[in-house]
């Protein structure tokens, strides 16, 4: 996968893909904004957001301990990963137990960040997503590129047409007739899907939050997917990041308010589940529950960067993103993408490969992740942070920043060398090359378009027009 | 297994060991947005209720029966589940051939229902939201998932809170929750909002106001069904 700057670059000149992503975040950001102004304690209960999150993270060890308690304690059973591969072996021998050789997943970015699908696939399980956009982007054998509408690089055309020609290879496939109209591919979805969870047996998901005291999971969904993965299979396997825990019941009146609102910018989701370990005649007779580090501990280890692990998954910093809405969430090369992609994923996997080290720079610090944040992470913050990190690791961009920047200090503290450079810029500007020269500069403008020269300089047109 | 469990404990502690002391929360956030009017708190739930495209009605204990009739044959239910609990006078008028969950119903079943009618334990008035925990006459949770219609209860004022801080405490957690807030929707195609992906695209709410003397399914009673 390249680095940001080469896949940014190559996205920003996917005209379809702005065009969506600009339509999509622009929609979200402003239904987002109302929503949260109908709350006038959004400040108070940002800040309990993020203190609960800061004291379970101090004290993560308990919490994690007083759920697996609860959790064993209401019929459940809990397993703990260390890393990726551990996770997956744990859920293949999990669902190989079962005896089964599919499984309905409800989306989950854990199991996208252990590539759970990928190796149940290698190990002979299929494993169905059954979001509408995870369905979208499963078919077209393509990645997500927005934490919450992972389809959103996808217009209604394409969507037709990867029905069309995908469905039926899995399952039932599209009606003939099928339209590009929304409501007729949600339809076609929902004919498709529904015959696989009518004879599930395994499903797998994701959790938004795990509750210490009780060992309750909280699942919020819109389709009801979620639903029919957590209520009609006969063994259901949850696949949980640690920091996703909670340490009360109490804790989800501030959560159950902030996230639907950051999210999808509604006051309430349609469908949230809520259970803990078995109940006798309704759902699942069988719970596992996989506690993932995968890195997240490291990440818990820097005093600055551990505030990512406060994330809900939200997705309103992807929105008001000017960097995300040019590039789209592929150019990440990361699960998570948008700001907090950028500060989690290099945590979660360290900053040894290009991708990783890259990400630190996919932003322009304009802190607007910052503002709309429900837990309040300094995304900028982190960013200089592990800016700072890559450099230290010993990049080689950053001298001839530096060197740039002091020659141009010293031509602004000289007007008429300054004067004299505008002038000859502008009678020479159809001579411009798009990129400038040299190493350094060159891997500049390799992911920034210069900018174009005016006709004459501002002080000549001034003095033309103003004196 | 175990030994990941002792080496994530162990790297959690090391990770936080010289960590300072966590600020206490300051739960200095609204109890509630809604002024303490029954009556404003009841409007309030249907208004947002029906802005996330559930239908919403208000009864009387008189006049239930019909509503509940009328409403099931509108949407042309032919069949309707009937959950352990549902007080038999609510289907009393209605055409609808009835099918109980004694024994449980197939996923093939339900799905081959047109209907369900249940109650619930409470309803949220901020955020338009019912929430239903398995109690009396509200049945396991794939009887409200399945069919494409569901009808239900909400006995006002005695189930209906402002808000998600007023909600929590009355719930049990011990029991499995569904927190539904309008029908199934999805807006993964270019943000068009669709509704009834997989869940029920029709809900129906009826606010069932003045009959204290009636007894009131779900809650936290201690039958769950």
């Amino acid at each position: 996968m390249p680095a940001f700057p080469k896949a940014a670059h190559e996205a920003v000149r996917n005209e379809t893909l702005r065009a969506n992503l600009r339509h999509a975040t622009h929609t979200i950001r402003d239904k987002r904004a109302r929503a949260v102004a109908e709350l006038d304690d959004w400040a108070a209960l940002r800040e309990a957001g993020k203190r609960i999150k800061d004291r379970t993270l101090r004290q993560l060890d308990t919490h994690l301990l007083q759920l697996e308690e609860a959790v064993t304690a209401a019929g459940g059973t809990v397993h703990w990963a260390a890393d990726a591969a551990e996770a997956n072996r744990i859920v293949t021998g999990l669902v190989r137990a079962t005896g089964e050789s599919e499984v309905v997943k409800v989306k989950s970015m854990a199991t996208q960040e252990i590539g759970l699908n990928e190796h149940l696939e290698a190990e002979g399980i299929a494993a169905y997503e059954t979001d509408l956009a995870e369905l979208i982007v499963q078919l077209g054998e393509d990645r997500p590129s927005h934490i919450l509408v992972p389809a959103i690089h996808r217009n209604r055309g394409e969507i037709r047409d990867i029905f069309r020609s995908e469905m039926g290879k899995w399952g039932r496939p599209a009606p003939d007739d099928l339209t590009d109209s929304p409501a007729e591919l949600a339809e076609a979805a929902r004919l498709h899907l529904r015959e696989k969870f009518l004879r599930a047996k395994v499903g797998i998901s994701g959790a938004n939050f795990m509750v210490a005291e009780t060992g309750t999971l909280v699942v919020v969904e819109s389709e009801g997917n979620g639903r029919m993965c957590l209520t009609l299979p006969e063994t259901l396997i949850s696949v949980v990041g640690i920091e996703k825990v909670v340490p009360t019941w109490r804790d989800l009146e501030v959560f159950l308010q902030t996230l639907p609102r950051s999210s999808t910018a509604e006051r309430m989701n349609p469908y949230t589940s809520m259970w803990t370990g078995t109940t006798d005649g309704d759902g699942p007779g069988t719970f596992h529950l996989v506690l993932l580090d995968n890195g997240r501990t490291d990440a818990l280890a820097d005093e600055v960067g551990r505030q990512a692990l406060r994330c809900i998954r939200c997705s309103a910093c992807l929105n008001v993103c000017p960097v995300y809405e040019r590039a789209g969430g592929h150019a990440y090369g990361s699960v998570y993408p948008g700001p907090i992609g950028a500060i989690l994923t290099p945590q979660l996997r360290g900053t040894a490969s290009e991708v990783d080290a890259s990400l630190p720079y996919a932003s322009s610090l304009c802190g607007a992740c910052y503002e709309v944040c429900p837990v309040a992470i300094d995304i900028p913050e982190v960013l200089v942070h592990l800016r700072e990190k890559v450099a230290d690791q010993g990049g080689k961009g950053h001298r001839l920043e530096k060197a740039a920047v002091r020659a141009a200090g010293w031509v602004l503290d000289h007007p008429g060398v300054l004067a004299a450079g505008e002038r000859i810029a502008s009678k020479t500007r159809r001579l411009h090359p798009k990129k400038l020269p040299g190493p350094g500069a060159g891997a500049w403008t390799e992911s920034r378009d210069l900018p174009e020269m005016p006709a004459e300089p501002f002080r000549d047109w001034w003095r033309k027009n103003r004196t | 297994m175990t030994d990941s469990r002792a080496r994530i404990l162990s790297r959690i502690r090391t990770a936080v060991a010289d960590a300072p002391e966590a600020v206490p929360v300051a739960r200095d956030y609204r109890t509630s947005h809604t002024p303490d009017d029954p009556a404003r708190v009841l409007d309030l739930l249907h208004e947002n209720l029906a802005d996330y495209r559930a239908h919403v009605h208000r009864s009387t204990p008189d006049g239930l029966a019909g509503l509940v009739a009328r409403l099931l044959a509108e949407r042309g239910a032919r069949s309707v589940v009937v959950p352990p609990g549902l007080p038999g006078e609510w289907l009393a008028a209605t055409e609808a051939v009835r099918r109980f969950d004694e024994p449980r119903l197939t996923p093939y079943e339900l799905d081959g229902t047109d209907a369900v009618v249940t109650g619930c334990a409470v309803a949220i008035a901020e955020t338009g939201t019912i929430v239903l925990d398995g109690g009396t006459g509200q049945g396991r949770r794939a009887l409200t998932l399945v069919p494409d219609l569901h009808l239900c209860v909400v006995r006002a004022p005695e189930q209906v809170v402002a808000s998600v801080p007023l909600a929590l405490p009355r719930l049990d957690p011990a029991r499995p929750l569904t927190w539904i807030s309008g029908p199934s929707a999805t807006s993964d195609i270019e943000l068009d909002r669709v509704e009834g992906v997989h869940g029920p695209r029709t809900l129906e709410v009826i606010l069932l106001t003045g009959g204290a003397a009636t007894p009131t399914p779900g809650g936290r009673a201690p039958s769950a069904g």
